[in-house]
């Protein structure tokens, strides 16, 4: 093509010069493809990832920066104000906050990343099954909408009532009260994808169901699941860190942020900062995923980006 | 109509019969044996085999399970194992905090949020949209305990404008108890308030687009008869429906909130009896909670078919 009169970029396209400058309704004509692409396009998902990588960085790195054992005791300095000493201050048996905070991290994105993982797993087995399955259908879906009828922390502190507090359980327990939420939305995909002219192509030229689902199906239920997936991480670190800060989380002797505030709550009018930081940890980590989640499915899914 | 609003109430039977089995399930499996516990320290082994027989805990799963949904329906919730006295009780003497907090939250959100959506699906692209889009994404973010803390530390230690903590019955007068409701509602809807704000704003902004609106504007018709007589009505099933589902974070944050601000409620009675392994407890307020969250999204679902013309069925 020519570049003769180019009116706008918007206008470079396959219309003769003497149209009038189209709208930005074309594409653009060069974009950068894959990750990297969507990053620069969606700046949420730079901004999220960049968070993330920061408490990934912490959580990985805990020791070597310059924490002391986030589980030794020292009676004799119990709650210091943050100071030079202590960082972020001590807990009422003078723990190190600021090294409980960082060892913190690794339970909640232990927690989020696993859950997200699991329940997208099985959420999307149960989804492909109901959706292809009509006989199972009923059912399954039936049981899912009993199990979503139950307020998810609800269903979790029930789960979390029956066993030991471990960082396994809790893992279990969300993955349980999130699975109902993936595998509605696989169905939904699963079903609206059957009446696609290319599956009825698929399904007339022979091929074989297994393969329809593996090369057709699944491929696009990925980016919905994606996103889904980013959110049940953000949520299932708010689970966890609700779960633990009524007692019905991990172990107190795990330090998790919920564990660190539910120590402190007892004191937190007069040593606000035992409250404090873990807070504001959990906050900034679920903003970053949500960010992330935010950015991928405006990246993923341009439709459903025009309306939310 | 009338049939519709019949298959409606039907379809919850299945749904709220497998949140009775999952709860039943829950208590089945519960560790702890309620023979031994009833029988004591001194019993033999034979004593608690007679117990477990004149308890019918030997009989099929099935069996208990109907008989406990019998119960159930004649407003048995069963025994707490810890203070002895029945769960319809326990939950009778909380009811009240958890109903009001939830009630004053369920109005501050609706009435911020939907504005607040409105504003910025009709200032879309402006900083305005964009400041509120940014409040929804930190709403969605902070975890309920953390803005609890953060507004009791500013308003109730800092400023000292409003109570700390604590709960006063209606009856002791309207301003005392909504005095105690202020703090904590604000915390609980937030997250709330976020999600209502953002799919009314989704939703105004594709109705906006449609022609009537167009017709409605180049009829001349004034700013605020468009957003709120032609497009906010035709906006508001899915956000009727985004409130109705919402109900669940409510529940969820009430627990929390509750302990945040030491208020006697249904949430603290949760929490002392996970503390305590109290499982008829935790299995009537996950049922309580359960049945009335079912309720509400039918009566959400029925109301719109009430109120919407185009719902026909």
């Amino acid at each position: 093509m020519s570049a003769a009169v180019v009116p706008s970029p918007a206008a470079l396209s396959r219309e003769p010069a003497a149209a009038p400058a189209m709208p930005d309704i074309l594409p653009e004509v060069r974009r950068r493809g894959g990750l990297w692409g969507a990053a620069l396009r969606h700046p949420t998902i730079s901004m999220g990832a960049v968070l993330l990588l920061l408490m990934l960085f912490v959580a990985v790195f805990a020791p070597f920066l310059g924490t002391v054992d986030p589980t030794a005791l020292a009676p004799a300095r119990r709650t210091r104000p943050p100071g030079e000493q202590f960082w972020f201050g001590s807990d009422m048996l003078g723990r190190d906050i600021y090294s409980r905070v960082l060892y913190g991290a690794r339970v909640s994105l232990v927690v989020g990343f696993a859950v997200a993982l699991l329940s997208s797993a099985i959420g999307l087995a149960i989804g492909l099954v109901s959706g292809y399955v009509r006989l199972l259908d009923g059912i399954v879906m039936r049981v899912m909408d009993g199990l979503m009828s139950i307020p998810p922390i609800l269903l979790a502190v029930a789960l979390m009532a029956l066993t030991r507090g471990s960082v396994g359980n809790v893992i279990l327990a969300i993955t349980i009260a999130e699975i109902p939420r993936v595998s509605r939305l696989v169905r939904g995909v699963v079903l609206s994808l059957r009446e696609q002219p290319y599956v009825d192509g698929a399904v007339a030229a022979g091929t074989r169901t297994p393969m329809i689902i593996w090369r057709h199906i699944l491929p696009n239920t990925l980016a919905p699941l994606t996103v889904q997936a980013t959110y049940i991480c953000a949520s299932a670190m708010i689970t966890e860190a609700i779960l633990s800060f009524i007692g019905a989380g991990t172990p107190p002797t795990i330090p998790s942020w919920g564990n660190i505030m539910a120590e402190g709550r007892a004191l937190w009018q007069v040593k606000p900062y035992i409250v404090f930081f873990p807070a504001v940890f959990l906050s900034i980590t679920v903003l970053a995923v949500n960010l992330l989640g935010d950015g991928l499915r405006d990246a993923l899914d341009p439709r459903m980006a025009k309306r939310l | 109509m009338l049939r519709y609003i019949g298959q409606r109430v039907l379809a919850t039977v299945p749904v709220m019969a497998i949140v009775a089995l999952f709860v039943f399930s829950l208590l089945y499996i519960a560790p702890g044996d309620p023979a031994a516990i009833i029988a004591g320290d001194q019993a033999t082994p034979d004593d608690i085999a007679r117990i477990r027989e004149s308890l019918g805990l030997e009989r099929p799963f099935l069996v208990r399970f109907g008989e406990w949904s019998w119960q159930i329906l004649n407003g048995d919730l069963g025994t707490s194992i810890f203070t002895s006295l029945p769960v319809t009780a326990l939950i009778a003497q909380r009811i009240e905090p958890t109903l009001s907090l939830m009630l004053v939250t369920l109005v501050l959100a609706i009435t911020v949020a939907v504005p607040l959506g409105v504003l910025a699906a009709w200032k879309a692209g402006t900083w305005i949209d964009r400041l509120v889009m940014a409040f929804a994404v930190f709403g969605f973010s902070v975890p309920v305990f953390v803005v609890a803390y953060l507004l009791a530390y500013v308003f109730a230690l800092e400023l000292d404008w409003l109570p700390v903590q604590g709960y006063t019955p209606i009856a002791n007068g309207i301003w005392p108890w909504l005095q105690h409701l202020i703090l904590p509602s604000v915390a609980l809807g937030l997250v709330y308030i976020a999600l209502i704000a953002r799919i009314t704003r989704a939703t105004m902004l594709e109705i906006l687009s449609q022609d009537y609106i167009k017709t409605a504007r180049a009829k001349g018709l004034g700013q605020r008869a468009i957003l709120f007589l032609h497009a906010l009505k035709n906006a508001a099933v899915p956000i009727v429906t985004v409130i109705g589902i919402g109900i669940a974070l409510l529940i969820g944050g009430a627990v929390v909130t509750e302990s945040v601000f030491v208020i006697p409620g249904l949430g603290r009675l949760t929490i002392d009896a996970i503390l305590r392994r109290d499982y008829p407890v935790i299995q009537g307020i996950v049922l309580l909670f359960s049945f009335t969250y079912v309720l509400v999204n039918l009566g959400v679902d029925l109301v719109y078919t009430l109120v919407d013309p185009r719902i026909r069925y």
